[in-house]
């Protein structure tokens, strides 16, 4: 390794980490969308199953879109059952995901804190920790004296308009690098015969007495044996082209970063009542974002009224940063489902598979997602983990309802 | 033109009180037809009705309420890659009788 980093510090030109490959007229497996998701899927295809014949096409380059776009979060301290068990497994895949990929994604896990300023808030946060801890995850409601030793950078006191009544306390939460994880599962997937095409558009799907059998694009057409769109914010598009019509609606979410200041945040602070959540990236960035924009849309520009509200809630927590600078903002696109819950697994269409609705939580599950997509793929057969996030629920009215631990926004 | 701020772009013609900032509004969602309940209207339509949605990357049609205004719930055509408004209208129970605010 040590050579390595000396040989191209001498100027050597670095190896790539994937390759630009011609497009194969036929793959067993098309996935849509080369973010953390379909990139891990297609990785974890390879590694797990020996299916290597697998195209993963993007529109742009890889990472473009969320996964490129959140604010890094990692956890598990869900509200249901099933989302617990299910962000569990993705925590516990982040945990060891820098040794699998053999690729440093500086997973730091420094604590969660989510901080309830009213009554029902601390009802909500007990109730989580307890079906947290039923599921084995470390998660327990802490009071402003022990919220005070944990982050003594907070306002505690009766100051503020909602002054912080408790919190819920998540240990193993904390932030990663997202650009490490997409690239490390690309470089994987590549190594193991995967194709990934990048600025390649899919434009329609071909379909064949109702079962999927091909994409078209703007490289040119291709046959599939299967196909599974791992798009976010744009599922609903594509499954369009499939005549499909999922319970989603698109909105653009917003975040920003300040310029670098000294280290002095190492938690990850998140309030749902003041619709904020606030992270310090070991440049020195305080990370910050907030609930999605008040209407649905695909136009990722930012907005003032964004800015203006984040930054007077992030002033309710950390007065003292009020001179802090914003250094820029940016916005991706979250599909949000009436129950918070991502879509997953087969739908009516024969052959097209979804993995969709990741609202505003879809980065914290891409290696579990990846994992057990693939075991779907692999041996047709729905895993337990991901039943309950069956698109049918809808129809069954079955939902997973998980709004009061997945968004600030509420 | 590409609106450079969302907001922006956002001046809505209340049918009832002209155009207003965006900040007097609240979105409602997009306009589904709902099944009337005096027929026998099958799980699947309901469903489509209650779940399930377009949600374009282009035009819709959309309910927005005058929340700081005069309360009027109506209807909008807006592009969604751009947000720019084509039309704000008054719901017309006349032209389409099986349809409801959300």
């Amino acid at each position: 390794m040590s050579l390595t980093l000396l040989r191209q510090g001498l100027g050597a030109k670095p190896p790539r980490m994937w390759h630009d490959r011609p497009l194969k007229n036929h793959y067993d497996v098309v996935i849509i969308g080369g973010g953390a998701h379909g990139l891990a899927c297609a990785y974890y295809l390879a590694k797990d199953h020996g299916i290597t014949n697998v195209a993963v096409v993007d529109k742009s380059y890889i990472g473009a879109g969320g996964s490129g776009r959140n604010t890094a979060i990692i956890r598990s301290n869900y509200l249901t059952p099933e989302g617990v068990r299910f962000y569990d497994a993705s925590v516990k895949l982040y945990e060891g995901l820098a040794q699998d990929l053999d690729f440093n994604v500086m997973f730091s896990q420094r604590g969660h804190l989510t901080l309830a300023h009213n009554d029902g808030s601390v009802r909500t946060m007990r109730r989580r920790a307890e079906v947290n801890k039923l599921q084995g995850v470390d998660s327990r409601l802490v009071y402003p004296d022990e919220l005070a030793r944990i982050c003594p950078q907070l306002d505690l006191s009766d100051h503020p308009r909602f002054p912080i009544l408790a919190a819920l306390y998540h240990p193993p939460g904390g932030i990663i690098r997202h650009d490490a994880v997409v690239w490390g599962y690309a470089r994987g997937a590549d190594q193991r015969g995967v194709d990934i095409h990048q600025y390649t558009e899919v434009t329609g799907l071909a379909l064949t007495n109702g079962a999927v059998t091909g994409v078209q694009t703007t490289r040119g057409d291709i046959s599939a044996g299967l196909v599974l769109s791992a798009t976010a914010g744009w599922a609903s598009n594509v499954a369009a082209m499939a005549g499909l019509e999922l319970p989603l609606d698109t909105f653009p979410l917003q975040a920003c970063v300040t310029e670098p200041l000294k280290p002095f945040l190492d938690v990850v602070v998140v309030s749902g009542s003041l619709h904020v959540y606030v992270s310090q990236s070991d440049r020195g960035e305080l990370v910050m974002g907030a609930s999605v924009d008040p209407f649905t849309s695909y136009n990722v520009a930012g907005s003032l009224d964004f800015l203006e509200g984040l930054s007077g809630h992030v002033l309710e927590l950390f007065p003292f940063l009020s001179k802090a600078r914003i250094l820029r903002q940016w916005a991706g696109l979250c599909e949000m489902p009436p129950d918070f819950s991502p879509l997953m697994g087969i739908t009516p269409v024969e052959n097209f598979l979804i993995d969709a609705g990741w609202g505003t939580y879809g980065f914290k599950a891409s290696p579990i997602c990846g994992k057990t997509m693939a075991q779907l793929i692999a041996t047709r057969r729905t895993p337990d983990l991901l039943r309950p996030f069956r698109l049918s629920r809808f129809a069954e009215f079955d939902q997973v309802g998980e709004k009061g631990a997945a968004s600030v926004g509420h | 033109m590409q609106p450079r701020w969302a907001t922006d772009m956002l001046r809505l013609e209340c049918p009832n009180c002209g155009v207003r900032n965006a900040a007097e509004f609240r979105y409602g969602s997009e306009y589904t037809p709902r099944p009337s309940p005096s027929t026998d209207a099958s799980d699947v339509e309901w469903t489509r009705f209650l779940y399930l949605r377009h949600n374009s990357m282009g035009v819709q049609t959309e309910w927005w309420y005058h929340r700081s205004g005069c309360g009027l719930w109506f209807l909008v055509e807006r592009d969604r890659r751009t947000n720019a408004i084509a039309r704000t209208w008054r719901w017309q129970p006349l032209d389409q009788p099986e349809i409801d605010a959300p």
